[in-house]
């Protein structure tokens, strides 16, 4: 494989004085679908910003298609093609399901462009197309979560970057979603980094997996590895009950900077 | 007929109400930023327009001085969102409210020392003419005060609905974090929120205007508007409207009919009233986001 699309180095972030992610490498390459695991506080949520932009790191560098976009605004990430599908959905619930979409697209100006992937995303969902003038406030939880990936495609991203998508969703809906991101993959050629607890669902739709332990990256490999590794069996695989989903519907909604 | 006379006068008053509400809810929704200095955006907007168009002053002809007047507004407030609110990112509500509380006062201080404390009146093409229907009087400013204000709604309206920076200011307002992720600029897209406040503060005090005279304490007709904005719900730009419109009929009337001190008081009694049988205002949207 030639040059990595996403390559990350000795990435650090920090609130106030916690280093929540602790000289972080990876590397995505094109059109694979690349799993971060890691249990809650891990940093994995932590990654992902630092990555879009969202928050800036204290070192290191994540480059695209050998490009430093670290330290930047959002605004300017997307605009060179990563985009993430933020943990917990954060749709804008009293806009329609269809202006949500376009508001995945306001980094782009192309009319037609946005108009045909508007109905790329409705051949891909649906239920979104059915709910189209409907405040999205008023969707389903697996709905919202369609509707955030929907958003996230409508930027025509190089790189997807999906924060827990199964967070809160029945086993069922989460094979589901997984099953729309593995054809996302294929047939769209979208290359994915997906932040995941379910690592059995993850390992099987990703090519390749990270484990994240306490702001470090512990292990790496082809996920058939990971999925065969007694490690990963052991901590991943035997737990992840309704328990550890249930706790974590609390969670606050995070404030930025 | 009279009584009707009375109305139509206290529409028009109630639109001007409205619209200072108008900036207030824009701001506030958008950036959960309360604007106490949006009274004193309207009333430094008449004193540019008046400044422009007077022909002691600028003389220029009537309409460019309006249109002037809300461009220059819509720096100001431009202006007031990158340089001082934008500094107050992580503070307190109370802080950024006292912030604006300070600008209103120092906005009232400045318009005193260029303008004088004195009342003075805009040369405006509307005073004075009327129209008359059968039996009916009506002023040529409060005609054009309604059929301004019906406008800008729409204006306003489908430009929230249909324009890309329109809908990029409702993403901001309802999930700030989001719009963020998808690349939205939202520190851009607040000063220009502010930047539509002071616009929409500059026509309102064009047609304030356009009906009285201006001095700087007329800034201070921001309160009676805050009422209104609460009474429609702070948070729905609709309901601002509607607010203003309800103190704008209910002062001539109470005045009329109960007694002429009464008209004073009754924005604040009824801000009450509607505080006790509906506490989150007349339209408010309480729809609990699922998240
Ligand atoms: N806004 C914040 N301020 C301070 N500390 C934070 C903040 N957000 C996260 N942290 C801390 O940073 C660490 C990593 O958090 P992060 O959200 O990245 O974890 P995560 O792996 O995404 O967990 P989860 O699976 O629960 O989403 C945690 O210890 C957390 O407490
Ligand atoms: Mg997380």
């Amino acid at each position: 494989m030639g040059e990595p699309l996403l390559k990350i180095e000795n990435l650090e972030s920090y609130y106030g004085p916690i280093m929540a992610i602790r000289g972080v490498s990876l590397e995505v390459h094109e059109g694979q679908i690349v799993t971060v695991l890691g249990a809650n506080g891990a940093g994995k949520t932590t990654l992902m910003k630092t990555i879009s932009g969202v928050m800036d790191p204290e070192k290191g560098t994540v480059k695209l298609s050998g490009e430093e976009i670290q330290g930047r605004d959002p605004d300017h990430s997307v605009r060179k093609g990563v985009v993430q599908v933020p943990e917990g959905r954060e749709i804008f619930p009293l806009m329609s399901v269809e202006d949500n979409l376009k508001m995945g697209a306001f980094t782009r100006t192309d009319r037609a462009g946005i108009a045909a992937d508007i109905d790329m995303v409705y051949r891909y969902f649906p239920i979104l197309k059915e709910r189209s003038t409907q405040d999205a406030g008023t969707l389903s939880g697996g709905q919202q979560q369609m509707l955030a990936i929907g958003r996230g495609l409508m930027a025509r991203p190089r790189v997807m970057l999906l924060d827990e998508p199964s967070l809160g969703l029945s086993p069922l809906l989460t094979k589901e979603i997984f099953a729309i991101i593995k054809r996302l993959n294929a047939e769209q050629k979208v290359t994915m980094l997906v932040v995941e607890q379910n690592a059995k669902i993850a390992l099987e739709a990703a090519h390749y997996g990270y484990v994240m332990e306490l702001g470090r990256i512990v292990m790496g490999g082809p996920a058939e590895k990971l999925r065969a590794s007694k490690d990963i069996q052991e901590f991943y695989l035997g737990q992840q009950g309704e328990s550890q989903r249930g706790q974590r519907r609390w969670k606050n909604r995070k404030t930025w900077r | 007929m009279d009584l009707l006379q009375l109305l139509i006068s206290g529409l028009a008053n109630g639109c001007v109400y409205g619209l200072i509400a108008l900036g207030f809810v824009l701001i506030y929704k958008a950036t959960e930023a309360v604007n106490f200095a949006q009274g004193d955006f309207m009333m430094l907007g008449a004193f540019l327009t008046l400044t422009f168009a007077n022909s002691n002053e600028l003389g220029l002809p009537f309409w460019l001085a309006c249109i002037l007047a809300v461009l220059v507004m819509g720096v100001v407030g431009y202006l007031v969102e990158a340089l001082l609110i934008r500094r107050m990112f992580g503070e307190s509500q109370i802080a950024i409210v006292i912030l604006t509380i300070s600008l209103g006062i120092v906005l009232r201080f400045v318009a005193g020392v260029i303008w004088g404390h004195e009342p003075q009146s805009l040369e405006s093409p509307l005073a004075g003419r009327e129209v008359r229907l059968g039996g009916l009087v009506l002023g040529f400013d409060d005609m054009t005060i309604i059929i301004v204000t019906i406008l800008l709604t729409a204006g306003l309206y489908l430009f929230f609905a249909k324009t890309k920076i329109g809908l990029a200011m409702q993403a901001a307002s309802q999930n700030q974090l989001a719009a963020y992720y998808m690349g939205i600029p939202v520190k851009r897209v607040h000063a220009l929120v502010w930047a539509l406040a002071g616009g929409v503060a500059a026509i309102a005090g064009i047609l304030f205007a356009a009906k009285g005279t201006i001095d700087p304490s007329t800034g201070l007709l921001g309160i009676k508007a805050s009422a209104a904005a609460i009474i429609g719900g702070f948070g729905s730009l609709p309901g601002a409207l509607l607010g203003g419109l309800i103190i704008g009929l209910v002062e001539p009337l109470s005045s009329r009919y109960v007694a002429a001190g009464v008209s004073q008081i009754m924005p604040y009694l009824i801000l009450l009233i509607v505080l006790i049988v509906r506490p989150h205002g007349l339209l408010s949207q309480v729809r609990a986001k699922k998240v």
